[in-house]
């Protein structure tokens, strides 16, 4: 069995987005949605520590700074679409986005 | 004809440095048309409801014009021959095209002047009685209006240029459709108005391309001057004489439309409408005179073009005889002084187009003439109407007993029309035939003395069955049957005043009469100061233009007796007819003449021609003009572009179903197909993700 290498983690990475997306794509409840995006941000920080390890050291410090600011920002989206979600069950009292088609013709 | 020496040609040494008028009083000349503008802008917007502060403005603001009018007038007198003088600033500076707005004053314009304002106070104060009728808001209305026309026609006279001239004329065109339709609640005045408008509008057109042409040939719109249009219009060589002709011709088209001259004169008689002080200013005594002044003072160019100049004698003539003989069978009043003035506007022309100096001079003549007698006529017609309440002269009759003021001025008035010796238009008219015998083209005496006779005939049928015999107010039985559908009959409700036709008339108060009496002095004494047959030539000299002899010519006694006699045997005619027993007479006349006399009725046909015309030309072609912009224009152009936008909107708008996944999805649809697609393609400035991925695993898979 071959040592585990960046294939290894891109693999990885590319599964994990994939099921981020398909969640995003499918899944009717907002939170779920909210969910599934924080796999993918997770599936790019995978990516981006897995280049950090396997590429060379003058770039190894930038990739995992790039991993940190991605958490943060994604803290920082998860609660704008957490408050997102409250707005919305607030005027919908659901939160099932098929129904939150206002912006169609 | 053709080799006349022209203005620029013969500056005079000692006059060259003379200039008529002081800086002083050339500086002010641009107030004669401002303030009737500002009596218009002061009326309509504040005095519309004060009677006699309007037309007290009105009057003012007129008077003054008057009298600095009659001062350029004084300075010209004293120095005929000085130079033009202009007073003007630049308007329109567009590269090489400079027009400027301004005063032109020679001796034309400030005659022109002098007659337009003192007419035009008389028949202002003459409205205060004759309006009196009105109420407040009409008669406020109406003063300013006539202020407004004046300012107008007085711009006009005043233009050194074509470009103002045509403002002019478009502005008393417009004043001319809001004074014929002033009773505008009343349908045939608002047809009447309509119809002037339109009819006049056609005759503007040839005017309009006549200047463009001109500015297109000579690239000046100014008249006079060495460098001025008229000079080089005049000065194109041989090889251009048809470019001359055909401006020539279109500017006389102008003056076709406004002065109501064959065959565009059918406007003119159902303007007769408006009120009389109006058909007295404006078409009798200024605006319709309009077209000769236009001709008179492109006379440079006319004469250059002998065939022009014919076609304008042609016109006039043939329009004097045609409308004189309208003139003979109509029953309203105002509707014989109508044709009569095209008939007499049509001397005019016939007298410019002759072409000479002693022409120029006596159709110059005429038209001063014409404005005195003409206005009083009108008047004293007004006067009568005012009176009686009707415009049908066998409703009348009589009417010396009760208003002799009026009989007396009208009769003075109607002498000189018919060209009887001592009154004014016999010098005028009698210069206008003497001057036809030199022209080449018979024709044009033999129109002048047929319109001669016929014009003596109708005055004095007027004359006798309005003044003569007995009265026939409210006579049911009048013998007034002429057709309703094309002639629509006399309005008897133009006054709501108290007598009806069961009162005797009675003469009108002393701001009606008083007019009278002062046009019925110049109507008589005007013509001496140019009475060629007695050598007496002051208006002579005076318009006589430079560089041509000033001298009338020589006079044989033929033609003065010959215009005499038609003058007398036309009165003597209409006194055996319409003297005794004016009914009896009308009948017989009827019966014995009935297929002349319904042609002349219905004024030749004309009108029906023209409406044949037009039916068959302008309609349809305004037919098929709506038809292509109702369906190709708006129908495919316009709502087809919108119909075919909507529909592809449509089919694109079923994607924006609102459903944000499903743009998601697209989105991501759409970077794989990208992606993927770049990464098939292969280009080489951008690697495809299998080249990405084995870019990295091959240094980096074992590290």
């Amino acid at each position: 069995m071959a040592p585990v290498g960046l294939a290894h983690f891109l693999t990885l990475s590319v599964i994990l987005f994939c099921v981020g997306l398909y969640g995003v794509l499918t899944r009717r409840n907002a939170v779920a949605i909210l969910m599934s995006l924080e796999l993918m941000f997770n599936a790019v920080n995978i990516s981006l520590v897995g280049f950090a390890r396997f590429m060379g050291n003058e770039v190894a410090a930038s990739g995992q700074m790039f991993a940190l600011f991605v958490v943060a920002v994604a803290g920082a989206e998860a609660t704008i679409g957490v408050a997102i979600v409250l707005a919305l069950y607030r005027n919908f009292r659901h939160i099932n986005v098929d129904e939150v088609d206002l912006l169609k013709w | 004809m053709v080799g006349l020496t022209f203005a620029a040609d013969v500056p005079a040494a000692s006059t060259e440095t003379v200039l008529a008028l002081t800086p002083d009083l050339l500086g002010k000349i641009w107030l004669v048309p401002a303030l009737p503008l500002f009596a218009f802008l002061i009326i309509i917007f504040f005095l519309r409801r004060t009677r006699m502060l309007a037309a007290l403005v009105s009057i003012g603001a007129l008077t003054g014009s008057f009298l600095i009018s009659a001062a350029a007038l004084m300075a010209r007198i004293q120095h005929p021959h000085a130079p033009p003088q202009i007073w003007d600033f630049n308007w329109i500076v567009a590269g090489p095209l400079t027009i400027p707005l301004g005063c032109l004053v020679d001796n034309q314009s400030t005659v022109m002047l002098v007659v337009v304002t003192f007419v035009g106070t008389l028949i202002q104060i003459y409205s205060t009685g004759y309006m009196n009728h009105e109420p407040d808001f009409g008669f406020g209305k109406f003063f300013s209006y006539l202020s407004l026309f004046t300012a107008s026609m007085l711009f006009l006279v005043l233009a050194p240029n074509f470009v103002q001239i045509y403002m002019g004329w478009e502005l008393v065109g417009l004043c001319s459709y809001l004074l014929i339709g002033f009773w505008y609640y009343k349908n045939s005045a608002a047809q009447a108005a309509k119809k002037a408008f339109v009819v006049t509008r056609f005759g503007d057109l040839g005017f309009l391309m006549g200047i463009l042409l001109i500015f297109h040939t000579t690239g000046t719109v100014m008249f006079l001057g060495a460098d001025g249009a008229l000079l080089k219009m005049a000065a194109l060589a041989p090889t251009q004489m048809h470019l001359l002709t055909i401006a020539c011709i279109l500017i006389f088209c102008g003056a076709i439309g406004k002065s109501a001259q064959f065959p565009l004169q059918i406007w003119l008689p159902d303007a007769m409408e408006g009120p009389t002080p109006v058909s007295a200013l404006i078409h009798a005594a200024t605006m319709v005179a309009a077209g000769v002044y236009l001709v008179a003072r492109c006379f440079d160019m006319f004469i250059a073009s002998p065939d022009a100049a014919f076609f304008v004698a042609f016109i006039g003539g043939f329009t004097a005889f045609m409308a004189a003989t309208m003139g003979v069978v109509q029953n309203d009043i105002k509707r014989v002084m109508a044709y009569s003035t095209v008939s007499q506007l049509g001397y005019m022309f016939m007298a410019l187009g002759i072409g000479t100096s002693a022409s120029f001079v006596a159709g110059n003549f005429h038209l001063v003439t014409h404005a005195f007698f003409k206005a009083l006529l009108f008047l004293g017609c007004g006067s009568i109407i005012h009176a009686v309440n009707t415009n049908d002269m066998w409703k009348m009759g009589g009417v010396r007993k009760f208003m002799p003021i009026t009989h007396v001025t009208f009769l003075c008035g109607s002498l000189a029309l018919s060209g009887i010796p001592p009154f004014a238009g016999f010098w005028s008219k009698d210069e206008i035939l003497a001057a036809s015998w030199g022209s080449p083209h018979i024709i044009l005496p033999i129109f002048g003395y047929v319109a001669a006779f016929l014009t003596a005939l109708y005055v004095s049928r007027l004359y006798f069955v309005t003044f003569w015999g007995e009265y026939r107010g409210g006579d049911p039985h009048a013998p007034h049957d002429h057709s309703p559908l094309r002639d629509p009959a006399p309005a008897h409700d133009e006054h709501h005043d108290a007598h009806g036709h069961d009162d005797k008339p009675h003469e009108n108060p002393l701001n009606m009469t008083g007019p009278l009496m002062i046009l019925a002095v110049f109507a008589t004494f005007l013509g001496f100061l140019n009475a060629t047959p007695l050598h007496i030539e002051y208006f002579g000299h005076f318009m006589a233009p430079v560089g041509m002899e000033a001298h009338g010519g020589e006079h044989s006694a033929l033609p003065l007796i010959l215009s005499i006699c038609i003058a007398a045997s036309g009165w003597a005619v209409g006194y055996a007819l319409y003297f005794k027993e004016p009914e009896k007479s009308e009948a017989m006349l009827k019966k014995q003449f009935s297929v002349v006399w319904r042609f002349l009725e219905n004024k030749w046909y004309m009108d029906d021609i023209w409406a044949f015309l037009l039916k068959n030309t302008m309609f349809l072609g305004a037919t098929a003009c709506n038809w292509f912009d109702r369906y190709v224009v708006d129908g495919f152009f316009v709502m087809g572009s919108g119909k075919a936008a909507y529909f592809f909107g449509g089919l694109l708008r079923e994607e924006h179903s609102g459903k944000v996944q499903q743009y998601a999805m697209m989105i991501v649809i759409a970077v794989v197909v990208v992606v993927h697609g770049v990464g098939v393609a292969e280009p080489t400035f951008v690697l495809s993700p299998t080249q990405i991925m084995q870019h990295f695993m091959k240094p980096g898979g074992t590290p």
